[in-house]
């Protein structure tokens, strides 16, 4: 892939099934094709709880752009954002502050395709088909430059994105490098997908559903990120389970332990 | 049902509204308990509670109105799709709850019979489920709508993209100023850009051709294996200078690069081939290299390559084991250059340079012109010594026919000094100055030949030729010097005057006598310098004796050797004038010594100059009289008018009784030189009893050892002092 010239662009096979179009499954959405959930039925089956986890994902997503808004910034940049459903980055920071400018990154070209349709009509939002792993790309892409001003504090959000990353493409570096990129008082907000709930044999179902995707899922626990969070200081409570942060009510016994299967976090750049 | 929240409205502080408005928010409370888990929302449950509130506002409308009308309920349906309740799973939950709640909840009480309060219900539950379902069914129908928009969008922007790039490519490789050239892993041509086609002379000529067939004789035989290599994966690319046949036939120099292309992780499956035309460049480069290691004049090797070859051959990394070197030095060249002129000395050595490429017999000899007129022939891993001598025989012969060069005919000989034996410790410098000196032994023994270096000769040549180089500083720092030997009238023993022979004091090899390094000096032509030199401190020196002595007898005279080098040296008459001028030395006082060899045969324009100096009242001396074989008669002819006899002819005088026929021969010459009007000079005197027999015979001067040895200018002095008292 790194082969390939700049401007060669990525193929597009609809046979295959994408990240952010299971993943829109989980969250109930129809933006997908029955591969896609061919795929999430594998994964369901040896894991029923992830729609949950996805749920509690978003909404821990949703708490951490309030936390950011409360905080003052009025600049996202959410990289890996997928297919734009409901909840999404710029309606939660648009709603809490009318202007908050949002720059979305994804690499599936029919994620970015879609979002490019949804965000048509908003001036304070863009997308950018981009590489995680070109953490450069990103920062110097044209819109971003447009639409961010990185001497302002800015909100990164690699929400449920870092564990398609293998230790094998630096994810510490990468991270890195967007960080030495951010002014100090930008946040960034990384949920991700862990080994705490399922038993092994569940956990390697869902981890062998991804791999029919083009991008596979690796599990890691909280010490494992905690690097990633290197020049940052991490916000209470931590790095926690993704209903434990910041609950907006506490947690009843009622919500489905399966969101404890992910992990957020919240770090704060001096 | 008497704790039922119906009963609970009737009583305490709260007002009808606000009893209904609790009673609500419980029945969302149930409802939201059991969707909101089933519900995709990002919303908290106090929010999702919050936006359930309407829509059980609807349903409680619709359940108490007078007129029962279920339709708003369709929209509650569609409400809770639009909050992501979109599992189908919960609709059971949705309607389980207004089911059993609803009527309890929000029943307009005893307005409405229980079993009416039921029927409406039960609609409601209808009506939301098609209000759901519908709303299902439409977002599903949007969302695939939109996602397949996108899809298309992204697929079209992507085989834009693709076809941009694709355009790219493609300006790129038909643009490119550098061939390019796409083959299978077959080796079979699939694409070439019409740079490539251009190089080659054609797009024909390499269309559906296999990289295989293209092999050139110019190609190192090194490279042939390389695409097999890259074939089978054993090496990533390669970068070579290439040659190709063109369609035309002539050659191709290419700066080849092979890469190989996969499509992204899988199998190569092409080569790709990027070529630069070098073909000018190495032309023009090679002609550089030509002109830089070659001779101009002849077209040989020059010095340069010379060295560059013998130094790879006595590498003792390299390949060579043993070398044969040819020192050629042609006998004789100098004097076409200075008689015929440059012009003909150059088409002379053209014509030899011929020659000598004609003496080579195999591309492990090389010929190279490194001097004026020296050649060296090197050959490396000779067979044998005999292999080198042989060469040098070869060159020999080459060199025995006369060249002739506007229908005259010039000889020019060879000595040759070969060098022979293994390559070991050696330098160039060290093997080459071996050959010179070897092939000075040659020359010494009397050229048109070789001679094969030797340790012992080499050391004995060493000084002639260490001495030959430095004659013309050694002339230059003054370390030359001239003495004199008296010359002697017989009839009353009187000093008459003295030969001047020149000496030099060799900074090494003490002082050393004129045919220690004469003949080297009329090799080089430093001879005419030194001879000059010689002939100006003769004259100073015979003019200050003349002011010493004035009045004394006759003025003192001195004799000057002149080489026959000089002699065709077109300054010589302007010299010796000027030299008399500038001493005021009269012209009878100097007389020039020439040898006989240098005479004899030479033809009147040859004499010319000796004419003119004889004209000036300079006397003429025919040196080494006797030696050689000259027509008596001819002395006549000659602007002479002193013989000077051999000492050959007064060695049988050295004793009594002399040898008669000496005597005989003797006097005749001295008999027939008087008739000529000549005087005779008799050298080599070195006894009592020559002296007698030499005056008896009439002889007019004499020199030699029994009147005085040749010694500082003060000596003749002293002797003529004594000989005046
Ligand atoms: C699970 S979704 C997360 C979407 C959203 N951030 C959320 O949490 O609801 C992951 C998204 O990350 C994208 N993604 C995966 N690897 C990526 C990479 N290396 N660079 C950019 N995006 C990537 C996928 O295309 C997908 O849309």
């Amino acid at each position: 892939m790194t082969d390939r010239p700049s401007w060669a662009p990525q193929g597009i096979d609809l046979t295959v099934p994408s990240v952010s179009r299971v993943y829109d499954y989980f969250l109930g959405g129809s933006h997908n094709f029955e591969v896609d959930r061919e795929a999430a039925r594998v994964a369901l089956k040896a894991f029923p709880g992830i729609p949950k986890i996805g749920q509690a994902n978003r909404a821990v997503m949703r708490r951490a752009v309030q936390f950011a808004v409360d905080r003052g910034i009025r600049q996202f940049l959410d990289i890996g954002s997928g297919i734009p459903t409901f909840g999404n980055v710029h309606e939660v920071a648009q709603a809490a502050a009318p202007g908050a400018r949002v720059m979305y990154v994804d690499n599936d070209p029919v994620a970015v395709a879609h979002s490019k349709a949804v965000l048509a009509d908003n001036p304070d939002a863009a997308i950018a088909a981009a590489d995680l792993r070109d953490p450069r790309s990103i920062l110097e892409h044209p819109e971003t430059r447009r639409l961010l001003d990185l001497d302002q504090p800015i909100a990164l959000m690699l929400v449920a994105v870092v564990h398609f990353l293998p230790d094998a493409d630096r994810p510490a570096e990468i991270i890195a490098t967007l960080r030495d990129a951010l002014a100090p008082g930008s946040v960034m907000v990384i949920t991700h997908a862990t080994l705490l709930g399922p038993t092994p044999q569940a956990q390697r179902g869902v981890q062998e559903a991804y791999q029919r995707t083009t991008t596979p899922l690796l599990m890691r626990t909280a010490a494992e990120l905690e690097p990633f969070f290197d020049g940052f200081d991490l916000v209470e409570p931590g790095i926690v389970p993704l209903p434990h942060w910041r609950p907006d009510s506490p947690v009843t016994e009622d919500d489905d332990t399966a969101a404890l299967h992910g992990l957020a976090g919240v770090g704060l750049k001096a | 049902m008497t704790a039922g929240p119906a009963a609970a409205d009737g009583g305490g502080d709260h007002g009808p509204d606000h009893d209904a408005y609790s009673n609500l928010r419980r029945f969302v409370t149930i409802w939201c308990r059991a969707i909101y888990s089933v519900t995709a929302t990002s919303m908290t449950r106090g929010e999702f509670e919050a936006h359930l509130i309407p829509q059980a506002a609807v349903l409680r409308e619709a359940l108490r109105a007078e007129r029962f009308d279920p339709r708003p309920a369709v929209g509650v349906g569609a409400a809770l799709v639009d909050a992501h309740c979109t599992d189908p799973e919960a609709l059971p939950s949705i309607l389980g709850v207004i089911d059993a709640y609803l009527v309890l909840y929000c029943s307009p009480g005893d307005d409405l019979p229980a079993d009416q309060a039921r029927i409406r219900c039960s609609r409601l539950q209808h009506a939301v489920a098609v209000g759901f379902s519908q709303a299902l069914r439409e977002r599903t129908l949007a969302e695939q709508e939109s996602l397949s928009r996108a899809a298309l969008g992204a697929q079209a922007e992507a085989e834009r993209a693709l076809a941009a790039s694709e355009a790219k490519f493609r300006a790129v490789f038909e643009g490119a100023a550098v061939g390019i050239g796409i083959a299978d892993m077959d080796g079979n041509v699939v694409e070439i850009n019409q740079a490539a086609a251009r190089m080659f002379g054609g797009e024909a000529h390499i269309r559906r051709r296999n990289v295989r067939d293209w092999v050139h004789p110019e190609n190192d035989p090194a490279i042939r294996g390389l695409n097999g290599e890259l074939m089978r994966g054993e090496r990533d690319g390669y970068h070579i200078e290439k040659a190709y046949m063109r369609a035309d036939g002539s050659v191709l120099w290419a700066n080849l690069q092979v890469t190989l292309l996969a499509e992204a992780a899988g199998p190569p499956q092409y080569q790709l081939a990027l070529l630069e035309d070098i073909t000018e460049r190495r032309g023009l480069l090679q002609r550089l290299r030509h002109q830089a290691t070659h001779d101009a004049l002849t077209g040989l090797p020059n010095r340069a390559l010379f060295f560059e070859r013998l130094d790879q051959a006595l590498d003792p990394d390299g390949t060579v084991t043993r070398i044969g070197l040819c020192y050629l030095d042609l006998d004789g060249f100098k004097t076409v250059n200075d008689s015929l002129g440059h012009a003909v000395g150059d088409r002379l050595l053209v014509d030899v340079a011929e020659r000598l490429r004609e003496c080579l017999t195999s591309p492990d000899q090389l010929v190279a012109r490194i001097g004026g007129d020296e050649f060296v022939a090197l050959y490396t891993d000779p067979p044998g010594l005999t292999a080198v001598t042989d060469l040098a025989t070869r060159i020999l012969d080459a060199l025995a026919r006369p060249v002739t060069l506007d229908g005259r005919d010039l000889r020019v000989h060879g000595s040759i000094g070969i060098v022979y034996g293994p390559v070991g410790s050696r330098g160039a410098a060290d093997v080459l100055r071996s050959a010179d000196i070897t092939m000075y032994r040659a020359k010494e023994l009397g050229g048109n030949r070789y001679e094969v270096a030797d340790p012992d000769a080499d050391a004995r040549a060493i000084t002639r030729h260490g001495l030959t180089n430095r004659l013309p500083e050694a002339l230059e720092r003054g370390e030359f010097f001239v003495e004199y030997q008296p010359l002697i009238g017989l009839e009353n023993g009187a000093v008459l005057g003295a030969e001047a022979l020149v000496r030099w004091g060799h900074p090494v090899h003490g002082v050393l006598g004129p045919d220690q390094f004469i003949p080297l000096a009329e090799s080089t032509g430093q001879i005419v310098p030194l001879g000059r030199w010689v002939l100006e401190q003769a004259a100073r020196q015979a003019r200050t004796w003349q002011s010493e002595h004035p009045g004394a007898g006759r003025p003192p005279r001195v004799n000057v050797n002149l080489s026959p080098i000089q002699l065709h040296h077109r300054d010589l008459v302007a010299e010796v004038a000027g030299v008399l001028d500038e001493t005021g030395l009269p012209p009878g006082s100097l007389c020039l010594e020439v040898t006989e060899s240098a005479l004899i045969g030479a033809d009147e324009d040859a004499l010319k100059p000796l004419r003119r100096i004889a004209d000036l009242g300079v006397a003429i001396a025919l040196d080494d009289f006797g030696t050689g074989y000259s027509n008596l008669s001819s002395l006549r002819w000659l602007p002479v008018s002193v013989l000077k006899l051999d000492r050959a002819f007064t060695r049988g005088m050295r004793r009594h009784p002399a040898d008669p026929v000496d005597l005989k021969i003797v006097e005749g010459i001295v008999s027939l030189a008087h008739s000529l009007d000549l005087t005779v000079t008799v050298e080599g005197v070195e006894t009592r009893a020559q002296a007698e027999h030499l005056r008896a015979l009439g002889c007019d001067h004499g020199q030699g050892w029994y009147y005085a040895r040749p010694g500082p200018p003060e000596a003749l002095h002293r002797l003529s002092l004594a000989d005046a008292g």
